[in-house]
Protein backbone atom coordinates (compact mmCIF):
# COMPACT_ATOMS: atom_id res chain seq x y z
CA UNK A 1 0.00 0.00 0.00
CA UNK A 2 1.08 3.52 -0.77
CA UNK A 3 0.17 6.30 1.60
CA UNK A 4 0.70 10.02 1.77
CA UNK A 5 1.73 11.13 5.23
CA UNK A 6 0.59 14.71 5.73
CA UNK A 7 2.46 16.35 8.58
CA UNK A 8 0.40 19.06 10.21
CA UNK A 9 1.69 21.74 12.46
CA UNK A 10 -0.30 23.99 14.73
CA UNK A 11 -0.70 27.73 14.49
CA UNK A 12 -1.73 27.66 10.85
CA UNK A 13 1.87 28.13 9.87
CA UNK A 14 4.39 25.53 9.08
CA UNK A 15 7.41 26.66 11.07
CA UNK A 16 10.32 28.41 9.44
CA UNK A 17 13.54 26.45 9.16
CA UNK A 18 15.13 28.74 11.73
CA UNK A 19 12.31 28.27 14.23
CA UNK A 20 12.58 24.53 14.37
CA UNK A 21 14.89 23.62 17.18
CA UNK A 22 18.08 21.98 16.05
CA UNK A 23 17.40 19.00 18.29
CA UNK A 24 14.05 18.36 16.66
CA UNK A 25 15.55 18.78 13.20
CA UNK A 26 18.17 16.17 13.91
CA UNK A 27 15.50 13.77 15.19
CA UNK A 28 13.48 14.39 12.03
CA UNK A 29 16.56 13.73 9.92
CA UNK A 30 17.21 10.51 11.77
CA UNK A 31 13.62 9.37 11.32
CA UNK A 32 13.66 10.24 7.65
CA UNK A 33 16.99 8.52 7.10
CA UNK A 34 15.88 5.37 8.87
CA UNK A 35 12.73 4.89 6.81
CA UNK A 36 14.33 6.00 3.56
CA UNK A 37 17.04 3.41 4.01
CA UNK A 38 14.41 0.77 4.80
CA UNK A 39 12.82 1.65 1.47
CA UNK A 40 9.55 2.79 3.03
CA UNK A 41 9.83 6.47 2.05
CA UNK A 42 9.54 7.02 -1.68
CA UNK A 43 9.73 10.78 -1.45
CA UNK A 44 8.56 13.84 0.37
CA UNK A 45 9.26 17.47 1.12
CA UNK A 46 9.11 20.11 3.80
CA UNK A 47 6.81 22.94 2.85
CA UNK A 48 7.40 26.65 3.39
CA UNK A 49 4.85 28.42 5.61
CA UNK A 50 1.26 28.42 4.42
CA UNK A 51 1.35 32.23 4.42
CA UNK A 52 3.60 32.01 1.37
CA UNK A 53 1.02 30.03 -0.56
CA UNK A 54 -0.89 31.28 -3.57
CA UNK A 55 -4.32 29.82 -4.14
CA UNK A 56 -6.21 29.68 -7.41
CA UNK A 57 -9.94 29.43 -6.92
CA UNK A 58 -12.29 28.09 -9.56
CA UNK A 59 -16.02 28.34 -9.75
CA UNK A 60 -16.52 31.87 -10.99
CA UNK A 61 -16.33 32.92 -14.61
CA UNK A 62 -12.57 32.89 -14.54
CA UNK A 63 -10.12 31.55 -11.99
CA UNK A 64 -9.25 34.01 -9.22
CA UNK A 65 -5.83 34.21 -7.68
CA UNK A 66 -5.73 34.69 -3.92
CA UNK A 67 -2.73 35.17 -1.71
CA UNK A 68 -2.44 32.82 1.22
CA UNK A 69 -3.62 29.26 1.88
CA UNK A 70 -6.91 27.71 0.75
CA UNK A 71 -8.36 27.93 4.23
CA UNK A 72 -7.17 29.59 7.41
CA UNK A 73 -7.08 26.71 9.86
CA UNK A 74 -5.50 25.99 13.20
CA UNK A 75 -3.36 23.30 11.64
CA UNK A 76 -1.63 23.44 8.28
CA UNK A 77 0.34 20.92 6.30
CA UNK A 78 3.99 21.54 6.93
CA UNK A 79 5.30 18.69 4.85
CA UNK A 80 4.47 15.36 3.31
CA UNK A 81 5.97 11.98 2.59
CA UNK A 82 4.95 9.32 0.12
CA UNK A 83 5.51 5.91 1.67
CA UNK A 84 5.08 2.34 0.55
CA UNK A 85 4.49 -0.19 3.35
CA UNK A 86 2.61 -3.51 3.65
CA UNK A 87 -0.45 -2.13 5.41
CA UNK A 88 -1.98 0.55 7.62
CA UNK A 89 -0.46 -0.88 10.79
CA UNK A 90 3.02 -0.53 9.31
CA UNK A 91 2.25 3.09 8.42
CA UNK A 92 0.92 3.68 11.95
CA UNK A 93 4.08 2.15 13.38
CA UNK A 94 6.21 4.63 11.45
CA UNK A 95 4.08 7.62 12.25
CA UNK A 96 3.97 6.92 15.98
CA UNK A 97 7.66 7.67 16.25
CA UNK A 98 7.56 10.84 14.14
CA UNK A 99 9.29 13.44 16.33
CA UNK A 100 7.73 16.73 15.15
CA UNK A 101 4.26 18.03 14.11
CA UNK A 102 1.02 18.24 16.08
CA UNK A 103 -0.67 15.57 13.97
CA UNK A 104 -0.05 13.37 10.99
CA UNK A 105 -2.74 12.35 8.52
CA UNK A 106 -2.29 8.99 6.77
CA UNK A 107 -4.03 8.98 3.42
CA UNK A 108 -4.13 5.91 1.16
CA UNK A 109 -3.11 6.68 -2.39
CA UNK A 110 -5.18 5.43 -5.32
CA UNK A 111 -3.36 2.63 -7.01
CA UNK A 112 -4.35 0.85 -10.21
CA UNK B 1 -21.64 2.54 -28.71
CA UNK B 2 -22.98 1.58 -25.29
CA UNK B 3 -24.19 -1.72 -26.73
CA UNK B 4 -20.83 -2.39 -28.38
CA UNK B 5 -19.01 -1.99 -25.12
CA UNK B 6 -21.68 -3.92 -23.30
CA UNK B 7 -21.19 -6.92 -25.59
CA UNK B 8 -17.48 -6.75 -25.09
CA UNK B 9 -17.39 -6.33 -21.33
CA UNK B 10 -20.85 -7.37 -20.20
CA UNK B 11 -21.32 -4.64 -17.64
CA UNK B 12 -23.99 -2.06 -18.24
CA UNK B 13 -22.96 0.56 -15.70
CA UNK B 14 -19.40 0.36 -16.83
CA UNK B 15 -20.29 0.68 -20.50
CA UNK B 16 -22.49 3.68 -19.89
CA UNK B 17 -20.00 5.42 -17.65
CA UNK B 18 -17.15 4.91 -20.06
CA UNK B 19 -19.15 6.22 -23.00
CA UNK B 20 -19.94 9.30 -20.97
CA UNK B 21 -16.28 9.67 -20.10
CA UNK B 22 -15.26 9.27 -23.73
CA UNK B 23 -17.74 11.91 -24.85
CA UNK B 24 -16.46 14.34 -22.26
CA UNK B 25 -12.89 13.62 -23.27
CA UNK B 26 -13.87 14.06 -26.91
CA UNK B 27 -15.29 17.50 -26.26
CA UNK B 28 -12.08 18.54 -24.49
CA UNK B 29 -9.71 17.08 -27.11
CA UNK B 30 -11.71 18.17 -30.14
CA UNK B 31 -12.02 21.70 -28.83
CA UNK B 32 -8.26 22.06 -28.63
CA UNK B 33 -7.06 19.97 -31.56
CA UNK B 34 -9.99 19.84 -33.93
CA UNK B 35 -12.49 17.10 -34.83
CA UNK B 36 -10.76 13.86 -35.96
CA UNK B 37 -11.38 12.35 -39.36
CA UNK B 38 -13.47 9.45 -38.05
CA UNK B 39 -15.08 10.79 -34.87
CA UNK B 40 -17.14 7.60 -34.27
CA UNK B 41 -14.07 5.35 -34.27
CA UNK B 42 -12.21 7.83 -32.08
CA UNK B 43 -15.02 7.71 -29.54
CA UNK B 44 -15.26 3.92 -29.48
CA UNK B 45 -11.51 3.58 -29.03
CA UNK B 46 -11.50 6.16 -26.27
CA UNK B 47 -14.42 4.49 -24.52
CA UNK B 48 -12.85 1.03 -24.80
CA UNK B 49 -9.60 2.30 -23.39
CA UNK B 50 -11.46 3.78 -20.44
CA UNK B 51 -13.40 0.57 -19.89
CA UNK B 52 -10.17 -1.40 -19.81
CA UNK B 53 -8.66 1.07 -17.37
CA UNK B 54 -11.59 0.74 -15.04
CA UNK B 55 -11.76 -3.02 -15.32
CA UNK B 56 -8.12 -3.24 -14.40
CA UNK B 57 -8.65 -1.02 -11.41
CA UNK B 58 -11.69 -3.01 -10.37
CA UNK B 59 -9.88 -6.31 -10.74
CA UNK B 60 -7.17 -4.92 -8.48
CA UNK B 61 -9.83 -4.16 -5.92
CA UNK B 62 -11.45 -7.55 -6.30
CA UNK B 63 -8.15 -9.32 -5.92
CA UNK B 64 -7.67 -7.42 -2.69
CA UNK B 65 -11.19 -8.23 -1.57
CA UNK B 66 -10.49 -11.89 -2.28
CA UNK B 67 -7.49 -11.66 0.04
CA UNK B 68 -9.57 -10.00 2.73
CA UNK B 69 -11.05 -12.26 5.41
CA UNK B 70 -13.84 -14.68 4.56
CA UNK B 71 -17.26 -14.07 6.13
CA UNK B 72 -16.97 -16.82 8.69
CA UNK B 73 -13.77 -18.59 9.59
CA UNK B 74 -13.14 -21.73 11.56
CA UNK B 75 -10.91 -21.95 14.56
CA UNK B 76 -10.27 -19.58 17.46
CA UNK B 77 -7.20 -17.80 16.20
CA UNK B 78 -8.76 -16.86 12.89
CA UNK B 79 -11.83 -15.45 14.53
CA UNK B 80 -9.83 -13.40 16.97
CA UNK B 81 -7.62 -12.10 14.18
CA UNK B 82 -10.76 -11.18 12.32
CA UNK B 83 -12.05 -9.43 15.41
CA UNK B 84 -8.88 -7.35 15.59
CA UNK B 85 -9.37 -6.36 11.95
CA UNK B 86 -13.03 -5.48 12.48
CA UNK B 87 -12.16 -3.47 15.60
CA UNK B 88 -9.25 -1.59 14.08
CA UNK B 89 -9.01 1.94 15.50
CA UNK B 90 -9.14 3.33 11.95
CA UNK B 91 -12.84 2.35 11.89
CA UNK B 92 -15.58 4.21 13.75
CA UNK B 93 -17.06 2.46 16.79
CA UNK B 94 -20.35 1.98 14.94
CA UNK B 95 -18.57 0.41 12.00
CA UNK B 96 -16.52 -1.81 14.33
CA UNK B 97 -19.66 -3.05 16.03
CA UNK B 98 -21.64 -3.71 12.86
CA UNK B 99 -18.71 -5.42 11.19
CA UNK B 100 -17.94 -7.61 14.21
CA UNK B 101 -21.54 -8.74 14.42
CA UNK B 102 -21.77 -9.43 10.71
CA UNK B 103 -18.37 -10.93 10.04
CA UNK B 104 -17.28 -12.53 13.29
CA UNK B 105 -20.54 -13.45 14.97
CA UNK B 106 -22.35 -14.20 11.70
CA UNK B 107 -25.43 -12.05 12.34
CA UNK B 108 -27.52 -11.15 9.32
CA UNK B 109 -28.03 -7.51 8.41
CA UNK B 110 -31.65 -7.89 9.47
CA UNK B 111 -30.69 -9.25 12.88
CA UNK B 112 -28.28 -6.38 13.48
CA UNK B 113 -30.91 -3.87 12.39
CA UNK B 114 -33.49 -5.31 14.77
CA UNK B 115 -31.04 -5.44 17.69
CA UNK B 116 -30.09 -1.77 17.34
CA UNK B 117 -33.45 -0.47 16.14
CA UNK B 118 -32.03 0.97 12.96
CA UNK B 119 -32.98 0.29 9.37
CA UNK B 120 -31.52 -2.62 7.46
CA UNK B 121 -30.36 -0.22 4.76
CA UNK B 122 -28.34 1.74 7.32
CA UNK B 123 -26.69 -1.42 8.61
CA UNK B 124 -25.94 -2.67 5.11
CA UNK B 125 -24.42 0.65 4.12
CA UNK B 126 -22.35 0.80 7.30
CA UNK B 127 -20.96 -2.66 6.63
CA UNK B 128 -20.20 -2.01 2.97
CA UNK B 129 -18.40 1.21 3.86
CA UNK B 130 -16.42 -0.47 6.61
CA UNK B 131 -15.34 -3.28 4.29
CA UNK B 132 -14.28 -0.79 1.67
CA UNK B 133 -12.35 1.13 4.31
CA UNK B 134 -10.54 -2.07 5.28
CA UNK B 135 -9.47 -2.69 1.70
CA UNK B 136 -8.81 0.91 0.69
CA UNK B 137 -6.97 2.02 3.81
CA UNK B 138 -4.95 -1.20 3.96
CA UNK B 139 -6.13 -2.40 7.38
CA UNK B 140 -4.33 -5.72 7.86
CA UNK B 141 -5.84 -9.09 8.71
CA UNK B 142 -3.53 -10.29 11.44
CA UNK B 143 -2.89 -10.11 15.16
CA UNK B 144 -1.51 -6.74 16.26
CA UNK B 145 2.17 -6.38 17.07
CA UNK B 146 2.95 -7.29 20.70
CA UNK B 147 3.66 -3.63 21.51
CA UNK B 148 0.17 -2.66 20.33
CA UNK B 149 -1.70 -5.66 21.71
CA UNK B 150 -3.00 -4.02 24.90
CA UNK B 151 -4.39 -0.97 23.18
CA UNK B 152 -5.85 -2.95 20.30
CA UNK B 153 -7.42 -5.44 22.69
CA UNK B 154 -9.08 -2.47 24.45
CA UNK B 155 -10.88 -1.73 21.18
CA UNK B 156 -12.09 -5.31 20.86
CA UNK B 157 -13.24 -5.41 24.48
CA UNK B 158 -15.04 -2.07 24.11
CA UNK B 159 -17.00 -3.47 21.15
CA UNK B 160 -17.86 -6.65 23.06
CA UNK B 161 -18.96 -4.56 26.05
CA UNK B 162 -21.31 -2.51 23.84
CA UNK B 163 -22.60 -5.66 22.20
CA UNK B 164 -23.30 -7.27 25.56
CA UNK B 165 -25.03 -4.25 27.04
CA UNK B 166 -27.24 -3.85 24.02
CA UNK B 167 -28.35 -7.43 24.39
CA UNK B 168 -28.57 -7.44 28.16
CA UNK B 169 -30.28 -4.12 28.78
CA UNK B 170 -32.74 -4.24 25.91
CA UNK B 171 -33.68 -7.86 26.38
CA UNK B 172 -37.24 -8.42 27.44
CA UNK B 173 -39.86 -11.06 26.86
CA UNK B 174 -41.86 -8.68 24.66
CA UNK B 175 -39.10 -8.25 22.11
CA UNK B 176 -37.83 -11.70 21.26
CA UNK B 177 -34.55 -11.46 19.36
CA UNK B 178 -33.67 -14.44 17.24
CA UNK B 179 -30.06 -14.00 18.26
CA UNK B 180 -28.85 -13.16 21.68
CA UNK B 181 -26.27 -10.38 21.55
CA UNK B 182 -25.29 -10.84 25.17
CA UNK B 183 -24.60 -14.57 24.85
CA UNK B 184 -22.62 -14.04 21.67
CA UNK B 185 -20.55 -11.28 23.27
CA UNK B 186 -19.75 -13.65 26.14
CA UNK B 187 -18.78 -16.35 23.68
CA UNK B 188 -16.40 -14.01 21.84
CA UNK B 189 -14.92 -12.80 25.12
CA UNK B 190 -14.31 -16.43 26.03
CA UNK B 191 -12.50 -16.88 22.75
CA UNK B 192 -10.31 -13.85 23.47
CA UNK B 193 -9.46 -15.24 26.91
CA UNK B 194 -8.60 -18.62 25.45
CA UNK B 195 -6.26 -17.17 22.84
CA UNK B 196 -4.82 -14.44 25.10
CA UNK B 197 -4.77 -16.12 28.51
CA UNK B 198 -2.62 -13.48 30.21
CA UNK B 199 -4.83 -10.48 29.54
CA UNK B 200 -6.49 -9.64 32.85
CA UNK B 201 -9.01 -7.17 31.43
CA UNK B 202 -10.29 -9.70 28.89
CA UNK B 203 -10.78 -12.12 31.79
CA UNK B 204 -12.46 -9.38 33.81
CA UNK B 205 -14.86 -8.64 30.98
CA UNK B 206 -15.70 -12.31 30.53
CA UNK B 207 -16.26 -12.68 34.28
CA UNK B 208 -18.54 -9.62 34.19
CA UNK B 209 -20.58 -11.12 31.34
CA UNK B 210 -20.83 -14.47 33.09
CA UNK B 211 -21.91 -12.85 36.36
CA UNK B 212 -24.67 -10.92 34.58
CA UNK B 213 -25.84 -13.91 32.54
CA UNK B 214 -25.85 -16.10 35.65
CA UNK B 215 -28.47 -13.77 37.12
CA UNK B 216 -30.66 -13.34 34.04
CA UNK B 217 -33.35 -15.59 35.47
CA UNK B 218 -34.74 -13.45 38.20
CA UNK B 219 -34.49 -10.13 36.36
CA UNK B 220 -37.98 -10.35 34.91
CA UNK B 221 -41.32 -11.36 36.31
CA UNK B 222 -43.59 -13.79 34.47
CA UNK B 223 -45.33 -10.80 32.93
CA UNK B 224 -42.07 -9.24 31.73
CA UNK B 225 -41.69 -6.56 34.38
CA UNK B 226 -38.14 -5.74 35.40
CA UNK B 227 -37.54 -6.83 38.97
CA UNK B 228 -35.21 -4.67 41.02
CA UNK B 229 -32.13 -6.36 42.38
CA UNK B 230 -33.42 -5.80 45.93
CA UNK B 231 -36.52 -7.88 45.20
CA UNK B 232 -35.13 -10.60 42.97
CA UNK B 233 -35.47 -14.24 43.94
CA UNK B 234 -31.81 -15.10 44.33
CA UNK B 235 -32.48 -18.83 44.29
CA UNK B 236 -33.14 -18.47 40.55
CA UNK B 237 -29.55 -17.40 39.97
CA UNK B 238 -27.08 -19.91 38.56
CA UNK B 239 -24.84 -20.55 41.57
CA UNK B 240 -22.36 -22.75 39.69
CA UNK B 241 -21.88 -20.13 36.98
CA UNK B 242 -21.35 -17.46 39.64
CA UNK B 243 -18.71 -19.57 41.38
CA UNK B 244 -16.77 -20.18 38.17
CA UNK B 245 -16.98 -16.50 37.16
CA UNK B 246 -15.62 -15.46 40.56
CA UNK B 247 -12.77 -17.95 40.15
CA UNK B 248 -11.98 -16.45 36.75
CA UNK B 249 -11.95 -12.98 38.28
CA UNK B 250 -9.64 -14.26 40.95
CA UNK B 251 -7.20 -15.57 38.34
CA UNK B 252 -7.37 -12.20 36.58
CA UNK B 253 -6.55 -10.40 39.85
CA UNK B 254 -3.42 -12.51 40.21
CA UNK B 255 -2.07 -11.08 36.98
CA UNK B 256 -1.89 -7.69 38.71
CA UNK B 257 -3.18 -5.63 35.80
CA UNK B 258 -6.14 -3.85 37.39
CA UNK B 259 -8.68 -2.27 35.06
CA UNK B 260 -12.26 -1.07 34.75
CA UNK B 261 -13.73 -4.38 33.55
CA UNK B 262 -12.27 -6.27 36.49
CA UNK B 263 -13.64 -3.64 38.86
CA UNK B 264 -17.10 -3.84 37.30
CA UNK B 265 -16.93 -7.62 37.55
CA UNK B 266 -15.88 -7.33 41.18
CA UNK B 267 -18.93 -5.16 41.91
CA UNK B 268 -21.15 -7.67 40.07
CA UNK B 269 -19.51 -10.45 42.11
CA UNK B 270 -20.36 -8.66 45.39
CA UNK B 271 -23.99 -8.63 44.34
CA UNK B 272 -23.96 -12.15 42.96
CA UNK B 273 -22.50 -13.65 46.14
CA UNK B 274 -24.60 -11.66 48.60
CA UNK B 275 -27.42 -13.63 50.23
CA UNK B 276 -29.71 -10.59 50.08
CA UNK B 277 -29.85 -6.90 49.20
CA UNK B 278 -29.51 -5.95 52.85
CA UNK B 279 -26.67 -8.37 53.53
CA UNK B 280 -24.63 -7.06 50.60
CA UNK B 281 -21.16 -5.70 51.35
CA UNK B 282 -22.06 -2.10 50.44
CA UNK B 283 -18.93 -0.48 51.90
CA UNK B 284 -16.81 -2.72 49.64
CA UNK B 285 -18.99 -1.89 46.63
CA UNK B 286 -18.58 1.81 47.40
CA UNK B 287 -14.80 1.40 47.53
CA UNK B 288 -14.82 -0.48 44.21
CA UNK B 289 -16.84 2.32 42.64
CA UNK B 290 -14.31 4.84 43.94
CA UNK B 291 -11.50 2.90 42.29
CA UNK B 292 -13.53 2.61 39.09
CA UNK B 293 -14.09 6.38 39.07
CA UNK B 294 -10.35 6.93 39.45
CA UNK B 295 -9.79 4.95 36.25
CA UNK B 296 -12.90 6.00 34.39
CA UNK B 297 -14.49 9.25 35.56
CA UNK B 298 -18.02 9.04 34.20
CA UNK B 299 -21.35 10.45 35.42
CA UNK B 300 -23.11 7.12 34.83
CA UNK B 301 -20.65 5.36 37.14
CA UNK B 302 -21.15 8.13 39.71
CA UNK B 303 -24.89 7.51 39.50
CA UNK B 304 -24.38 3.80 40.19
CA UNK B 305 -22.07 4.72 43.02
CA UNK B 306 -24.80 6.93 44.48
CA UNK B 307 -26.89 3.80 45.07
CA UNK B 308 -24.06 2.27 47.10
CA UNK B 309 -23.68 5.59 48.90
CA UNK B 310 -27.38 5.41 49.80
CA UNK B 311 -26.87 2.06 51.53
CA UNK B 312 -23.69 3.16 53.26
CA UNK B 313 -24.32 6.81 54.12
CA UNK B 314 -28.08 7.23 53.78
CA UNK B 315 -30.60 8.74 51.38
CA UNK B 316 -29.80 12.38 52.12
CA UNK B 317 -26.18 12.08 51.02
CA UNK B 318 -27.15 9.96 48.02
CA UNK B 319 -29.86 12.38 46.86
CA UNK B 320 -27.42 15.28 47.13
CA UNK B 321 -25.02 13.35 44.88
CA UNK B 322 -27.78 12.53 42.39
CA UNK B 323 -28.80 16.21 42.27
CA UNK B 324 -25.20 17.12 41.43
CA UNK B 325 -25.38 14.73 38.46
CA UNK B 326 -28.75 15.97 37.22
CA UNK B 327 -27.31 18.65 34.96
CA UNK B 328 -25.21 16.20 32.96
CA UNK B 329 -27.57 13.21 33.00
CA UNK B 330 -30.89 15.04 32.60
CA UNK B 331 -31.88 12.85 29.65
CA UNK B 332 -30.99 9.56 31.33
CA UNK B 333 -34.05 7.76 32.68
CA UNK B 334 -32.13 5.94 35.41
CA UNK B 335 -31.09 9.26 36.97
CA UNK B 336 -34.75 10.14 37.42
CA UNK B 337 -35.84 6.73 38.66
CA UNK B 338 -32.98 6.69 41.21
CA UNK B 339 -33.88 10.20 42.29
CA UNK B 340 -37.51 9.08 42.64
CA UNK B 341 -36.57 6.18 44.91
CA UNK B 342 -34.47 8.47 47.11
CA UNK B 343 -37.17 11.13 47.30
CA UNK B 344 -39.71 8.48 48.24
CA UNK B 345 -37.54 7.21 51.06
CA UNK B 346 -37.20 10.77 52.35
CA UNK B 347 -40.98 11.21 52.29
CA UNK B 348 -40.99 13.59 49.31
CA UNK B 349 -43.78 11.68 47.53
CA UNK B 350 -44.91 14.41 45.13
CA UNK B 351 -41.33 14.94 43.97
CA UNK B 352 -40.86 11.18 43.67
CA UNK B 353 -43.93 10.86 41.43
CA UNK B 354 -42.63 13.63 39.18
CA UNK B 355 -39.24 11.92 38.95
CA UNK B 356 -40.77 8.53 38.04
CA UNK B 357 -42.91 10.25 35.42
CA UNK B 358 -39.83 11.92 33.95
CA UNK B 359 -38.07 8.55 33.82
CA UNK B 360 -41.10 7.04 32.11
CA UNK B 361 -41.00 9.79 29.47
CA UNK B 362 -37.36 9.00 28.73
CA UNK B 363 -37.42 5.24 28.13
CA UNK B 364 -39.09 3.05 25.53
CA UNK B 365 -37.99 -0.24 27.05
CA UNK B 366 -41.25 -2.08 27.88
CA UNK B 367 -39.83 -3.90 30.92
CA UNK B 368 -38.52 -0.67 32.41
CA UNK B 369 -41.74 1.19 31.66
CA UNK B 370 -43.81 -1.44 33.31
CA UNK B 371 -41.51 -1.38 36.34
CA UNK B 372 -41.77 2.42 36.59
CA UNK B 373 -45.56 2.32 36.40
CA UNK B 374 -45.59 -0.21 39.21
CA UNK B 375 -43.36 2.06 41.32
CA UNK B 376 -45.67 5.01 40.74
CA UNK B 377 -48.71 3.00 41.76
CA UNK B 378 -47.10 1.59 44.92
CA UNK B 379 -46.95 4.97 46.66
Amino acid sequence: MKYALLFNSEGGESPDEAEVAAAVMSEVDQWWGKYSQAGAILGGERLQPASRATTVRFGGQSPTIVDGPFAETKEAIGGFAIVEVPDLDAALEMVKTWPASSSVEIRPIWED
Amino acid sequence: MVAALLRRYGDFDLAEDCTQDALLAAVRVWLSSGIPQRPGAWLTTAARRRALDRLRRRQGLQAKLAQSPPAVVEGGDDRLRLMFTCCHPALSREAQLALTLRTVAGFTTRQIASAFLISEATVAQRIVRAKRQIVDAGIPYRMPAPADLDRRLDEVLAVLYLMFNEGYLSSSWEVPHDRDLAEDAAWLAELAVRVLPRQAEAMGLLALFQLQLARVRGRFSDTGTLIRLAEQDRSLWDAAAITSAVELLDRAAHLRQPGPYQLQAAIAACHAEAPSWEATDWPLILRLYDRLLDLQPSPVIRLNRAVALWLVAGAVAALAEVERLAAGLGQYHLLHSTRGELQRELGLEAEAQASFQRALDLTLNPAERSHLRARMASA
